[in-house]
């Protein structure tokens, strides 16, 4: 059997099977069995990929590249941590009342589900399954947004749902512009909604149409994205969610929403021939860096926090595939990577703060150190990687994408160095405390997962004094992929 | 015949048009529901002529498929959702209906201006049909706007999706056919998903008002 049919199957019938036997004492292993299974596909998968270089499967409608291969490592790697981390986190929310059997299944469930809809996104060459694959992981994560049934969590469920789904209707009015556009070049007989088949003509492509085209998927995908001012539904559905989730959000559906801009970024800088796309990117992530900046500033929740923070290295992100060219797209490209290993690790160690503290609100949460010092540190670390210090990886990407800016687009960097000055302050005040300091708290009932976080955490270590040299081939081929 | 095909997709689309305006004033749930299932028959419709037109044989099965779902399914489920909420009478108030109406055709000269150059490009035969369905889709998104209740913006967000159906129909005679199913299972499971959500929303708010919606938000 292909690498690539196992990573969908597994997902797959772990889905099923976990919507049967997710209420059992071993649901929570089972869990990981599957995401393991999917996560080491994934790694065969990729070690294919880079042995025979780009492949197509299922009469081209699974394309693989340099692009979307570590894109689906991290995306199943990240997958199968955070079911390690759930292990123990869904079972102390079980034991204190949260869930109930029926909820832990819908849970188990709906987790693989997603996780299955993101590798589909990832590795579909057809634009309108990836629109399908996109709209199916909303619909999966919005009743995992809701899992908890209070109040907060419905509203916050609603309002992802409606905000999201406005959004992507954007986008899918987009994909039938671009349809619309590829058929007058391509014409019936070929398939014209599959990227490389788009790809190979899109000098031809329709410049008015694929202008028009770009901004709607722009808006609908950076709905996902959560750029600013599109952004409204991310803090709620990250704060109010089981917190796995959270990590999941933060590490994985953003970045593939945005590898679905990248890819009809490509499209339309071909069409176009000039910096149309990339202007608007600039725009939008310079925009949500700001916004997620000063926001930030005014934040009482810990997961609300961490996740506008979540949308400043968005922004980030989406600045740096604007610019465009080798070096920038290499360090956007890298700073996905990093910042979905980062951010998903400190979920790790926020979701076991706050269960100790019974709480979110972050003046409830105080000297983790003492309690449990690998909390405390992991936490620690954590914001110290995402904040950008040396000699984390953080630190080598951002930097990169400051100096593209500052040769590139001088004007700009002012505005990025306030934004990341801001977000330095607001997040290193809050968390000093929380980690030091005096404590009342009490002892967890089960001892939380904390090797996924030191994982996380020493990669992107790793990747900020060295990045091996596979590693490298592949950031730079993507990079010249999107070009720009 | 293909004129008359085409003034017949034509007197679809104005019809279409005609019905986004008829929901963003109607008042009445059931109404609403009604409104719905009409719009999607008259997707249906103009489905088949451009099928009978074009000879595309695709189209007669999504038009089929539309014709189950958006026709009978969806507004069954509704109509079921609205009986076991017990909302069947429940009239909204909507302030200032003409004003409404007023900001909706300056939406359908705004969403005729952007689609003209590309209506000039295209190769379809109903190339001003692009215009309404543009023009439907941003109406169905104030809908959801002006709502203050749940089921009406469910059934906005349904329209919208009606009206980007009749936008690919239009204007490049269909998706493929597996995209088009993909799409329609993430509708169906999307009416489900929202109909298990409010029942969930009334049990913890003891009513269907968004407006009680309104802790999560900045201070």
């Amino acid at each position: 059997m292909s690498p690539l049919v196992l990573v969908f199957i597994s997902p797959l019938v772990g889905s099923a099977v976990l919507a049967f036997m997710g209420h059992h004492r071993n649901g929570r292993d089972i869990n990981v069995a599957f995401s393991f299974l999917t996560f080491l596909a994934s790694t065969f998968l990729t070690a294919k990929v880079v042995a025979h270089g780009p492949m197509f499967a299922l009469d081209k409608q699974f394309f693989i590249d340099s692009l979307n291969v570590f894109l689906v490592t991290l995306t199943a790697l990240i997958g199968f941590t955070t079911s390690i981390f759930s292990r123990p986190y869904m079972r102390i929310e079980e034991e204190r009342g949260k869930m109930t059997p029926n909820r832990m299944r819908l849970y188990f469930s709906m987790y693989q589900l997603f996780n299955c809809c993101m590798l589909l996104a990832l590795t579909t060459n057809n634009m309108g399954i990836l629109w399908v694959a996109m709209e199916a992981a909303t619909l999966t994560t919005v009743l995992l947004v809701s899992v908890y049934r209070t109040p907060a969590s419905l509203e916050a469920a609603w309002k992802y749902f409606i905000l999201c789904g406005v959004g992507i209707a954007q986008a899918l009015f987009g994909t039938i512009l671009l349809y619309m556009a590829a058929q007058r070049v391509i014409g019936h007989g070929l398939n014209p909604l599959l990227w490389t088949n788009l790809n190979a003509s899109k000098a031809h492509l329709n410049p008015v149409i694929m202008s028009l085209a770009f901004v709607f998927l722009l808006v609908g995908y950076g709905t996902k994205v959560g750029l600013a001012p599109l952004h409204n539904w991310l803090p709620d559905a990250h704060a109010e969610g089981p917190t796995p989730i959270s990590a999941v959000l933060s590490g994985l559906l953003l970045n593939v929403a945005l590898y679905a801009v990248i890819r009809c970024k490509v499209l339309t800088d071909g069409a176009l021939g000039n910096h149309f796309a990339g202007h608007l990117m600039i725009g939008f992530g310079l925009l949500s860096v700001l916004v997620a900046a000063f926001s930030l500033l005014r934040q009482k929740d810990i997961k609300r926090m961490f996740s506008y923070s979540s949308i400043e290295h968005m922004g980030l992100m989406t600045f740096a595939f604007g610019i465009g060219g080798p070096i920038a797209n290499f360090a956007g490209l890298l700073h996905m990577t990093v910042h979905a290993l980062t951010k998903s690790a400190i979920f790790y160690a926020v979701g076991h703060a706050a269960q100790k503290a019974g709480s979110q609100m972050m003046d409830q949460i105080r000297g983790l150190i003492k309690i449990s010092p690998t909390v405390g540190w992991g936490l620690m670390m954590g914001t110290l990687a995402i904040l950008g210090m040396p000699p984390f990886g953080v630190f080598a990407s951002e930097f990169l994408i400051l100096t593209s800016a500052m040769r590139q687009l001088p004007w700009a960097t002012p505005i990025l160095l306030l934004g990341l000055g801001v977000a330095f302050g607001a997040i290193f005040s809050r968390v000093q405390p929380m980690v030091f300091g005096e404590t009342t708290m009490k002892r967890l009932p089960h001892p939380p997962a904390l090797l996924p976080v030191f994982v996380h955490l020493g990669l992107v270590l790793m990747l900020g004094l060295y990045i091996p040299t596979y590693l490298n081939t592949w950031f730079l081929q993507a990079a010249r992929i999107i070009g720009g | 015949m293909t004129e008359l095909s085409i003034q017949l997709v034509n007197l679809f689309a104005s019809f279409l048009l005609m019905l986004a305006f008829a929901m963003l004033a109607q008042r009445r749930v059931l109404t609403l529901i009604n409104l719905y299932s009409l719009q999607g028959l008259t997707v249906v419709a103009a489905t088949t002529v451009v099928a009978h037109m074009t000879h595309q044989e695709h189209l007669y099965y999504s038009a089929v498929l539309t014709l189950i779902l958006k026709v009978f399914l969806i507004p069954w489920i509704l109509h079921r959702l609205v009986k076991r909420l017990n909302v069947r009478w429940d009239v909204e108030t909507l302030i200032n209906i003409p004003s409404t109406m007023l900001v909706g055709i300056v939406l359908v000269v705004f969403a005729f201006n952007l689609a003209l150059p590309i209506s000039r490009l295209s190769s379809s035969v109903v190339p001003g049909t692009l215009g309404i369905a543009l023009a439907c889709v941003l109406l169905s998104f104030m809908m959801m706007i002006m709502r203050t209740k749940a089921l009406p913006q469910v059934i906005g967000f349904l329209a919208m999706e009606n009206a980007l159906f009749f936008a690919a129909t239009s204007a490049t005679y269909g998706m493929p056919m597996v995209v088009e199913l993909g799409i329609a299972l993430d509708v169906l499971v999307g009416v489900f998903i929202l109909g298990v959500f409010l029942f969930q929303i009334r049990e913890q708010f003891e009513s269907l008002d968004i407006s009680h919606l309104e802790s999560l938000r900045e201070d």
